[in-house]
């Protein structure tokens, strides 16, 4: 009988005192040692039920990881968690853990759930530090390319270099990464980690060719034909900020979370002598619940302003990560719950003083099963603010639809794709937000990770 | 890497560089755009293509110096290479079927107005160009100008050169001495796209004013280009960068270029004094 750690609290991760980390940008949460881990790890109990892996949308083999875990073998965990995820060091830092391993974890129903989340992070540290690099498998002769740098992208590209793929990535920006390096910020996921991850694919022989808008620079068609890839996955992404469609919202000091985030996180507006400009706000609103306005919320107080979240459901229906949200409130973030913006308020010149808004209350459920939130009559009050943020969500960015014949697009803009990712168009794939409109860097690993397999099988069938 | 084939200095504050870059000049036609940053830590400058040799594989812009970005971009010399060039963004120029055209240019706005009056001039198009600058010394691209234009008419505010006062007052000379336009394009700064519009407008004829909002993908995904064309949101990198000058909300545009301008105007004092420390 192994011994099992049966305390009912998890180990906790040390963190950065909210008092400093409020003005700096550096990682929040710091990770455990290895003795906590292998004690966290003996918080499990190796039980039959393995909800946790069924409540992990790429199905990783916890129970298998968190075992060598408890005998100290790291690297081997590693292995066995690589098997189904493509980014263990991203997602043990991103995943929305409480609602899907850790939320079904058989520890939680009498105390806390084995710190699962915690322990992904640290295996994929662990095996970062080590330095080993992976083998560069041998060529098979066979190109495809994949489109957008971001999570979708990277796990689809990794997996077809592993079968020996000669693989492609097309990236817009000028650094790859997609919405790890343009959105999340670095005290929630440090860039070297992301760059670490491209460079891993690197290794294993991927090519990433940045500046290349696929659809502008490049189109689907010329990437089969001329150039001669004989299969194109499109991650692009969900890229395209929506906003309100209230007055004021061109006002100068309104951005969509996107602008923001780019402008911090990309562009590092943060830096002392950044050649990218940062709106110098004092009191800013940002609208939405999600964990891209925790994101801007907590970088504009970072920057040093005054923040109120405003979000238009209740504090239970927050969509944001639950750590997220206990992180900013003790950064001292303010939330304005069960309320929405009716109007930016403006001064005679277009500078943003404030945001009028009415108090929300829940209705009946709507088409997604959440209460409706309705506003109550009367109840107008006014924030005052010179910024406002909108973290209302994205749709798929357009370019690639309008530029691609015969691909079909949902009328959102979404990218009609099957489970394995097969478009409308034949060698065509795609998988992410590109296909599910804005969801979480987990799934649009995994639909990477289903496509490369799809790939691989639609190139075996042509070839025999 | 993106190398400098040539550069040029048009005026004192206005440079011309030919870049190299095989995969936007594959594509780029008049009337798109390229974003580019000079350097590893530079910002994201979105630049006009003011011409293109698809068979040597180069793009040419012409800016002005204005702020910290382009002053670090002037700075770069022949046969240096800039960190990442992007493109072409935006939507061509349409110009197809004009048969009788006006193109405005304002300053270094010229240098956008010119391919869009070349284009037209090579698909057969009777092109009036009016062209305008602050003084003598800052006129740019006349003798291009001259080559693709039946008639072609130089302003400056001063009146050291050509007709004295902006390019407004000959644009409706000739419009109430009846010249009838197909379409009449402006490029230039907001104020003069926006006068432009209100010379056309008694007359109705189809104007087309080519937007530069700030930007920083040019992919439509931040959002910080956008604009209010006739009540409706539009991103200028992707819906544009041409929009029907009768519909933009031209004073809304002026505001949000202002958005930075206290940022800029340190960022430039920062780079002075670094290019002062330079010197000694
Ligand atoms: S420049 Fe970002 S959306 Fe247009």
């Amino acid at each position: 009988m192994p011994n099992f750690n049966m305390t009912e609290k998890r180990h906790t991760m040390s963190v950065q005192d909210p008092s400093e980390r409020r003005s700096n940008f550096r990682e929040v949460v710091l990770g455990y040692d290895d003795e906590a881990a292998i004690s966290e790890a003996k918080r499990c109990i190796q039980c039959k039920t393995r909800s946790c892996t069924r409540g992990c949308p790429v199905g990783v083999k916890i129970p298998e990881f968190l075992s060598l875990v408890a005998e100290g073998k790291f690297e081997e965990a590693y292995k066995v968690i690589e098997q189904d995820s493509a980014l263990p060091a991203v997602c043990g830092r991103v995943c929305p853990q409480e609602t899907q391993c850790e939320g079904k974890c058989t520890r939680g129903i009498k105390g806390e759930p084995v710190g699962i989340g915690y322990l992904e992070r640290f295996v994929a540290d662990r095996h970062m530090a080590s330095g080993r690099a992976e083998e560069r498998p041998r060529s098979n002769g066979h190109k495809v390319a994949v489109v957008g740098s971001g999570p979708a992208g990277l796990s689809c590209a990794g997996d077809l270099a592993k079968r020996g793929y000669e693989v492609t990535i097309f990236e817009a920006l000028h650094l790859a990464g997609g919405v790890l390096v343009y959105g999340i910020p670095e005290f929630r996921l440090p860039k070297a980690i992301v760059r670490r991850e491209v460079e891993a694919l690197a290794d294993l022989g991927v090519r990433i060719v940045t500046n290349a808008v696929v659809g502008k620079s490049l189109t689907v068609g010329e990437l089969l034909g001329e150039y001669g890839f004989e299969a194109v996955f499109l991650g692009t992404g969900a890229g395209l900020p929506r906003f309100m469609n209230i007055p004021g919202e061109n006002a100068k000091g309104v951005f969509s979370a996107n602008e923001y985030l780019t402008r911090i996180n990309l562009m590092k507006a943060y830096e002392e002598d950044a050649a990218t400009p940062i709106f110098p706000a004092r009191r800013a609103v940002v609208v939405g619940g999600g964990n891209v306005a925790m994101d801007a919320a907590r970088c504009a107080r970072r920057m040093g302003a005054e923040v109120t979240v405003v979000y238009r459901r209740s504090e239970a229906e927050l969509p944001a990560r639950r750590e997220e949200v206990v992180h900013a409130r003790e950064e001292g973030i303010i939330f304005r719950f069960l309320a929405n913006p009716t109007e930016i308020l403006t001064d005679g010149e277009g500078n943003v003083t404030g945001v009028k808004c009415v108090e929300m209350e829940l209705g009946e459920p709507d088409a997604s099963g959440r209460r409706r939130p309705v506003p109550k009559a009367g109840s107008a009050f006014e924030l005052e603010a010179d910024c406002v943020i909108m973290a209302l969500g994205t749709s798929p960015n357009p370019l690639i639809g309008r530029s691609t014949a015969g691909l079909t697009v949902k009328p959102h803009g979404e990218i009609f794709a099957d489970e394995g990712g097969q478009t409308s168009l034949e060698g065509v794939f795609a998988g992410g937000d590109a296909v599910t409109g804005s969801a979480t860097v987990i799934l649009a690993m995994g639909a990477g990770k289903r496509a490369a397999e799809a790939i691989d099988a639609y190139i075996s069938s042509r070839r025999s | 890497m993106y190398r400098i084939l040539k550069r040029e200095q048009l005026n004192e504050t206005v440079v011309r560089m030919e870049l190299e870059a095989p995969l936007v000049a594959r594509k780029a036609l008049a009337g798109q755009f390229v974003i580019l940053r000079a350097d590893a830590r530079g910002e994201r400058i979105p630049l006009t293509i003011a011409q293109t040799d698809a068979k040597r594989g180069t793009v040419a812009v012409i800016f002005q110096v204005v702020g910290a970005a382009t002053m670090a971009l002037g700075a770069k010399r022949e046969g240096e290479a800039i960190a990442d060039l992007v493109g072409p963004l935006g939507n061509p120029t349409e110009v197809e079927g004009l048969k009788k055209v006006a193109v405005i240019g304002g300053g270094v706005g010229c240098a956008i107005a010119l391919p869009v009056a070349k284009r037209l001039f090579e698909l057969g198009a009777d092109v009036t160009s009016i062209v305008g600058f602050r003084t003598a010394e800052l006129v740019i691209l006349e003798r291009e100008f001259r080559a693709v234009s039946r008639r072609m008419i130089l302003t400056t505010d001063d009146g050291t050169c050509g007709e004295k006062g902006n390019v407004c007052a000959p644009l409706g000379r000739l419009l109430k001495e009846g010249e009838r336009f197909d379409a009449v394009f402006a490029v230039g700064p907001l104020v003069m796209m926006k006068y432009v519009a209100e010379t056309t407008r008694p007359y109705q004829i189809k104007t087309v004013a080519s937007m530069n909002p700030i930007m920083i993908d040019g992919t439509g995904m931040c959002g910080c280009c956008r604009i209010t064309v006739g009540g409706e949101m539009k991103f200028a990198c992707v819906d544009g960068p041409d929009f029907d000058a009768h519909l933009v909300d031209f004073d809304e545009a002026m505001g949000r270029l202002r958005t930075y301008t206290a940022f800029e105007a340190q960022a430039r004092e920062r780079n002075c004094n670094l290019f002062r420390k330079e010197v000694k």
